[in-house]
């Protein structure tokens, strides 16, 4: 064991002043502000290894020499990156045995949240690793999974449990070096989700990870990866809901994937986090970098339901490296009132045959600017790429904007690229009929937007997918102008 | 059921309906018929509730209901009925979807309970066939990549599908070759009882073969100049509509 709590402590007594903090080491939250200290204390509060520390180290002095990036069509306050307590616990940081054992409000909490954990391991057999602030306090199905082979667990139990598979592949397809919110989330990462299916093993449930945003003041950076062995499928799921805040939240996460030979992996998330008031105050910044890597004959396929957030700025990207991989997008962006989302993918083809399908649906509202930002490369090596673009936008009134930039750069002369992009107010043809069909107008457009979004939405899992056109709904509620 | 009291309306300014009457009871099936621009659509959009038309004067009673005071949904919730010249298309909704939706929102309004998903199935089978429409339409997205023939028939399933107290045919023959003009005549037949009514808006007489009106009005620049029984409409066939324009036009 490297350094541990007690050290820290022992640490803390004797040279307060030079940590800057007098905490008291029992406390579940990180004093605010961000230096070399703070990320000691993180990894010491985990009790990490001390290579993680130094990959920690590491990226904390990358990012401090990077700028943030100003290039997305997004306008907002820079964050202060020392107003931010970087780390914070539930009171209960017990792992539990049983459902019997887990906190009634946080029940009640997740009852909220419209997840009964009991009802969907019961009936839907969804096993689910439930996030609240940055500690994952229940893991459920984790026995049935282990039977296959398949490690399904929260990040920091993996560096605890399975330290070879974190160090192989953690930073290996979203280097540190990657971007500024990159880099800092390798800096300060709490916790996450770690997935590994072995060799051949196909997941014979979706496995789902639920994350919530509790604490006020509390940057989330959360730290996913997905490893699929050589011909092993899975299909993970992550979805967002958080409740209202008055000051913005920083989230910054990272989400790796890694598809090797022959694997395929579905990734699809609903993000919902809270978006600000019609005024434009408040809400979640959104931060995230999402990439996966297919090796041969790979597949790796995002889904994206985003609803929330006050700015997005996010691109879940596949690297197709091995010959005759397939990288897929759908998505679905919805900005209302003031929301800012710039959202897309990007499909670098480097292998052979490497295919990419990209569909993406934007839906703006109110005075709320929602762009889609896709870049398409092939490299000279990628005899034969395909890639489809297909990039819809919906306008719900006369003051909101649907921007797209689509890059493509190709060196190969033998690729086929076709992009398609529409954009379309919604029709008042389509609305009086409707009504006359005594559908209210609310309905009316919760049932046209859900029907533009079909394409996308039919990727999600059933469950999902409900969730998913509740969200749109509720989303758009009284939007029409 | 309604009554239809010198009514005018405008769009944008130009007056459309001009003081027209007009009253229709329950059983009767009533055609409108009148060459282009005489008001025919606008009197069916006005009914229906279109927010573009002004009505600048009159009264229209729906079965003891001030029609022009209700919403649009609420009118159609009341037992108001229109099948559209040019039924909208509405891409990756499901007809079953949209119908569903419709009767739940009808049955609610109402008082009443939502219909199960067996019931409504089966309420799909039965009156699909009404106007032989394909079951494989009804799950197929509204109105999208329907042939013409193929959305009017469309228009009349849902017509059976929620049961209206009164039902508008706005130009439902347009478009419709004689095998289809047939199925949808003979859907709208099937339909009619004792205490339901149809107007049917029509430009040329064909329809009114297969769909028998009690009474036959015609409407010229805004108003109704004249009414009789189904022979007006043969009469109309045979002379055009120029007589009613000599007679009328001022």
């Amino acid at each position: 064991m490297g350094y541990t709590e007690n050290d820290l402590a022992k640490d803390l007594e004797n040279s307060e002043y030079k940590f800057g903090f007098t905490t008291n080491i029992e406390s579940d939250k990180a004093p605010i502000g961000l230096n070399e200290d703070i990320i000691r204390f993180i990894s010491a509060k985990k009790n990490e290894p001390e290579w993680l520390l130094e990959f920690r180290l590491k990226s904390f002095k990358i990012w401090q020499e990077m700028t943030e990036p100003n290039w997305a069509h997004i306008h907002y306050n820079k964050p202060d990156f020392q107003a931010i307590s970087y780390y914070s616990a539930p009171k209960q940081t017990k792992k539990y045995e049983s459902w019997d054992d887990v906190d009634p409000e946080m029940k009640a909490t997740m009852a909220k949240l419209g997840i009964s954990l009991e009802e969907q391991q019961r009936l839907t057999g969804v096993a689910v690793d439930f996030v609240m602030d940055s500690v994952s306090v229940a893991t459920s199905f984790k026995s049935k999974l282990k039977e296959l082979g398949i490690i399904f667990c929260s990040f920091s139990e993996a560096v605890q449990e399975y330290p070879e598979l974190i160090q192989k592949y953690m930073g290996s397809v979203v280097p540190v070096t990657d971007n500024f919110y990159a880099a800092l989330n390798s800096a300060v990462f709490t916790d996450g989700s770690f997935c590994y299916i072995p060799k051949g093993v196909r997941c014979p449930m979706e496995l789902s990870t639920y994350f919530r945003i509790n604490e006020a003041n509390t940057g989330q950076f959360e730290r996913t990866l997905v490893v699929a062995d050589e011909g092993s499928y899975v299909s993970y799921l992550e979805g967002c809901t958080a409740p209202q805040r008055d000051e913005n939240q920083l989230h910054a996460a990272v989400v790796e994937l890694i598809a090797l030979n022959d694997a395929e992996i579905k990734y699809s998330t609903v993000q919902n986090w809270y978006p600000g008031d019609k005024n434009g105050d408040g809400g979640v910044f959104n931060f995230v970098t999402k990439r996966g890597i297919c090796e041969r004959n790979a597949k790796i396929s995002w889904t994206q339901v985003e609803t929330g957030s006050a700015v997005t700025w996010k691109y879940p990207s596949c690297i197709l490296k091995g010959d005759n991989s397939i990288g897929e997008f759908y998505s679905v962006a919805v900005t209302n009132n003031y929301q800012q989302a710039d959202t897309g993918t990007k499909m670098i083809h480097l292998g052979k045959n490497t295919k990419s399908t990209i569909i993406s649906k934007g839906i703006s509202a109110g005075k709320s600017h929602n762009s889609y930002r896709g870049l398409v490369q092939i490299h000279k090596n990628a005899q034969n790429a395909r890639n489809f673009s297909q990039c819809d936008s919906l306008l719900m009134t006369d003051e909101c904007g649907a921007h797209t930039f689509p890059y493509i750069e190709c060196k190969n002369p033998s690729a086929k690229i076709e992009h398609e992009a529409t954009t379309s107010k919604i029709g008042e043809d389509q609305i009086f009929y409707c009504l006359q069909r005594g559908i209210s107008e609310e309905k009316a457009i919760s049932l046209i937007v859900n029907g533009y979004c079909k394409e996308v939405l039919n990727q999600l899992p059933m469950e999902f997918a409900v969730e998913a056109q509740k969200l749109l709904s509720i989303s758009l509620e009284g939007s029409v102008g | 059921m309604l009554k239809i009291n010198n009514l005018h309306a405008s769009i944008d300014g130009k007056e459309i309906l001009k003081g027209l009457n007009l009253e229709v009871k329950a059983g009767e099936v009533h055609a409108i018929m009148g060459p282009n621009g005489a008001g025919k659509s606008t009197l069916a959009s006005i009914l229906a509730g279109r927010e573009e038309y002004e009505v600048t004067e009159g009264s229209v009673d729906f079965d003891g209901k001030d029609l022009l005071e209700l919403a649009t949904e609420d009118r159609a919730r009341e037992g108001l009925f229109l099948a559209f010249q040019y039924p909208v298309e509405i891409p990756g909704v499901s007809n079953v979807n949209f119908l569903r939706t419709a009767l739940n929102e009808i049955r609610e309004y109402r008082g009443e309970e939502q219909i199960s998903a067996k019931d409504f199935m089966a309420l799909v089978r039965e009156k699909s066939a009404i106007v032989e429409l394909d079951a494989k339409l009804a799950s197929r997205s509204v109105n999208e990549g329907f042939s013409g023939g193929e959305k009017k028939r469309n228009e009349i399933f849902q017509m059976a599908m929620l049961d209206p107290k009164l039902a508008i045919l706005d130009e439902t023959d347009s478009g419709l070759d004689i095998d289809a003009l047939r199925i949808v005549a003979n859907g709208v037949n099937t339909l009619k009882s004792a205490e339901n009514a149809t107007i049917v808006i029509t430009h040329y007489q064909r329809l009114l073969d297969y769909i028998v009106p009690d009474f036959v009005h015609v409407l010229y620049n805004g108003q109704i100049v004249k009414s009789g029984p189904k022979e007006l409409a043969l009469e109309l066939e045979e002379k055009g509509y120029d007589w009613i324009k000599a007679e009328f036009s001022i």
